[in-house]
């Protein structure tokens, strides 16, 4: 009984669940370099994922901008937003205890989705898949719908420039070595505040690029960014958050774990990954690819 | 950015000691009138208001004096509460339909459950510090709540519905609900005493050290990791205690209990009221809930409002209302 599935299905999970991974990567990648230059846990980064499915939603219903339109134009509307945040509030408390950074964010969290409820209602709102990415494409070893194709592979893609630019270019030089030792940075001449804004927007931006992907496969609704974000969290606590490859592998793994235990043993699909985390803590503290003790 | 920076920096409001300052269980003068007026509001608020709102408060301000204890004075950000006061209401409300056991047995059993409990998340959750303890407790509590979500046990959507509230000791019938306010009235002045008392024991100086600055309490010799994991259980207990009381008084126990807003609910409780403080919980839960209760009809506006008081008490109030009365008397409150 256990064992009663079909090797396609086992398949068609896993690729579900590497869809969901390419989500966790590319959400956990943008908290840890948060974290990493700003010292803040942006419990708000699901929620600007959220909000970048609506944009998407909104783009498509006020302006006519379709899905590759709002795949340009709601990163930057939300990247901006995220400048201002970042200006007028998160800015503040760099000089604070860690902990405020996370309230703050909580309550940002809160704002933004009583905001979308109240405009938006709490349902979830259809967003329809773009014509180009319609029907299904042949792998080869089974047929797979093109638009969750194009969803690993835009992701994954997505992800290796982020870890190249951060890794092999002068301006992610810079922004490593700011997470290293701002000050010193800082007395070089470089301006770490302006830095600091342009990372949190770029964050932001990046799980607003991740919400307009998930806009056709997820129903767009305000709880969205919510669940995710905690699922990303443990997924952040898995990986640790010492490297950017590590995060991107860890989000991937945990999606695939996840997409072969909703094949395998489907009551245990939305725990296994805190299972992971679990059982991670107990025998590797610091995370598969954390540095600090 | 390590671990010991941020648990050092974690206390809200500028904390006063009261050394040398005349006390009794913990009681200085100071502390002793604002119980007086608390009891004073405790024994008059029913004339005005409706006794199971303000049961409501008292276990809310039990729930939050849990938090506050663990946040305020050992200095550990949990972001899983909500995991110890669902699973508390649950088991309370199973105890007490399911297994027949009187009110006392029942809460008791809550409060045991969530215990237990605390000291599993918090063995697991201990290894990690600062920020990743957030984090950590958060993601085990929502792995409780898909937990509660399936099982058959918590009633999925429905819950445990019609506990019965049945008798205390055997003599009063708690149907009433005169009754059951008095008793809660006790319990919950009883809690704050026993609260102030932990934090002025030398165990709560011990947790304040660690608060302080962990390294150093180390260095002294003390465990601390030890003493981080009998504050957590003994946290999570007390807020297994609030829930199993809320249980009794409601008489259901449902998914919200264990979801993400119950975490929060008392986040900004303990935010609004001061971290750190004695009559912190009391202030913030009158606050916080009243806030809830007013703006009850317009549904998600109250999730937009409890946004706009964390993200302006963070900004501009961070000592929180008895932090900031503290700064004006100079005294512990």
């Amino acid at each position: 009984m256990l064992f009663d599935f079909n090797i396609n299905l086992l398949i068609g999970q896993m690729v579900l669940g590497l869809v969901n991974g390419v989500f966790y990567a590319i959400l956990s990648l943008g908290l840890a370099i948060i974290f990493g230059l700003l010292g803040v846990i942006n419990f708000a980064h699901g929620v600007f994922f959220m909000l970048g499915a609506f944009v998407a939603y909104m783009l498509g219903e006020t302006l006519g901008i379709g899905y590759w339109g709002a795949l340009v134009l709601a990163p930057l509307i939300i990247g901006a937003l995220g400048l201002l945040v970042e200006v007028a509030l998160i800015r503040h408390l760099y000089k604070l205890d860690h902990l405020y950074g996370l309230l703050l964010t909580l309550g940002l969290a809160l704002f933004a989705e009583g905001f979308i409820r109240i405009v938006f209602g709490p349902q979830g709102l259809p967003y329809s898949i773009p014509p180009s990415l319609r029907g299904a494409v042949n792998l080869g070893f089974m047929v797979m719908p093109l638009y969750r194709v194009w969803v690993v592979a835009a992701g994954v893609v997505l992800c290796l420039v982020t870890w190249a630019v951060i890794e092999r270019t002068p301006l992610g030089a810079k922004l490593r070595a700011a997470t290293d030792n701002p000050k010193l940075v800082q007395a070089f001449g470089i301006n770490v505040p302006v830095m600091l804004t342009l990372t949190y927007g770029a964050g932001v931006a990046l799980a607003a690029f991740g919400g307009v992907m998930a806009a056709p496969i997820m129903s767009v609704d305000p709880a969205m960014g919510t669940n995710i974000v905690i699922v990303v969290f443990a997924v952040v606590v898995i990986g640790g958050m010492g490297s950017i490859l590590g995060s991107i592998v860890t989000g991937l793994g945990l999606g695939l774990l996840e997409g072969l235990t909703k094949a395998v043993f489907p009551e245990a699909s939305s725990t296994v990954i805190f299972v992971a985390m679990v059982v991670v803590l107990i025998l590797r503290p610091r995370g598969l690819f954390g540095k600090m003790a | 950015m390590n671990g010991a920076d941020i648990e050092r920096h974690i206390k809200g409001a500028r904390r006063v000691a009261d050394q040398g300052k005349f006390a009794i269980l913990g009681f200085t003068p100071a502390r002793t009138i604002l119980f007086l007026v608390f009891a004073a509001v405790v024994v008059l608020s029913p004339m005005v208001l409706y006794p199971i709102f303000l049961m409501k408060i008292y276990c809310f301000i039990i729930f939050a004096c849990a938090y506050n204890l663990l946040l305020g004075y050992t200095g550990l950000m949990s972001f899983g509460h909500a995991a110890f006061f669902g699973m508390g209401a649950y088991l309370c409300g199973h105890a007490a339909t399911q297994w027949g056991l009187p009110f006392e047995l029942a809460v008791l059993a809550g409060t045991l459950f969530a215990g237990a409990l605390g000291a599993v998340f918090g063995w697991i959750a201990i290894r990690r510090q600062g920020l990743y303890f957030a984090m950590i407790t958060l993601a085990l509590a929502q792995m409780v709540y898909f937990i509660a979500l399936k099982a058959p046990f918590t009633g999925g959507e429905d819950g445990i519905q019609s506990v019965p509230r049945g008798t205390l000791l055997g003599i009063v019938d708690l149907g009433n609900d005169t009754a059951l306010y008095w008793m809660m009235s006790v319990i919950v002045l009883g809690v704050l005493v026993l609260y102030n008392r932990i934090v002025h024991s030398p165990f709560g100086q011990v947790l304040r050290a660690i608060g302080n600055n962990a390294e150093r309490a180390k260095s002294l010799g003390y465990d601390v990791d030890r003493f981080k994991l009998v504050s957590f259980t003994l946290s999570a207990a007390l807020s297994g205690f609030a829930a199993s009381l809320k249980t009794v008084i409601f008489g259901i126990a449902t998914l919200t209990d264990v979801s993400v807003t119950a975490t929060t609910e008392v986040v900004l409780i303990t935010l609004v009221g001061g971290i750190g403080t004695i009559f912190g919980p009391v202030a913030g839960a009158y606050l916080v809930l009243a806030l809830e209760h007013f703006l009850a009809p317009y549904g998600p506006w109250v999730l937009l409002i409890q946004g706009v008081v964390f993200v302006a008490f963070v900004l501009v109030f961070r000592q929180g209302l008895v932090g900031g009365l503290q700064r004006l008397w100079k005294e512990h409150l």
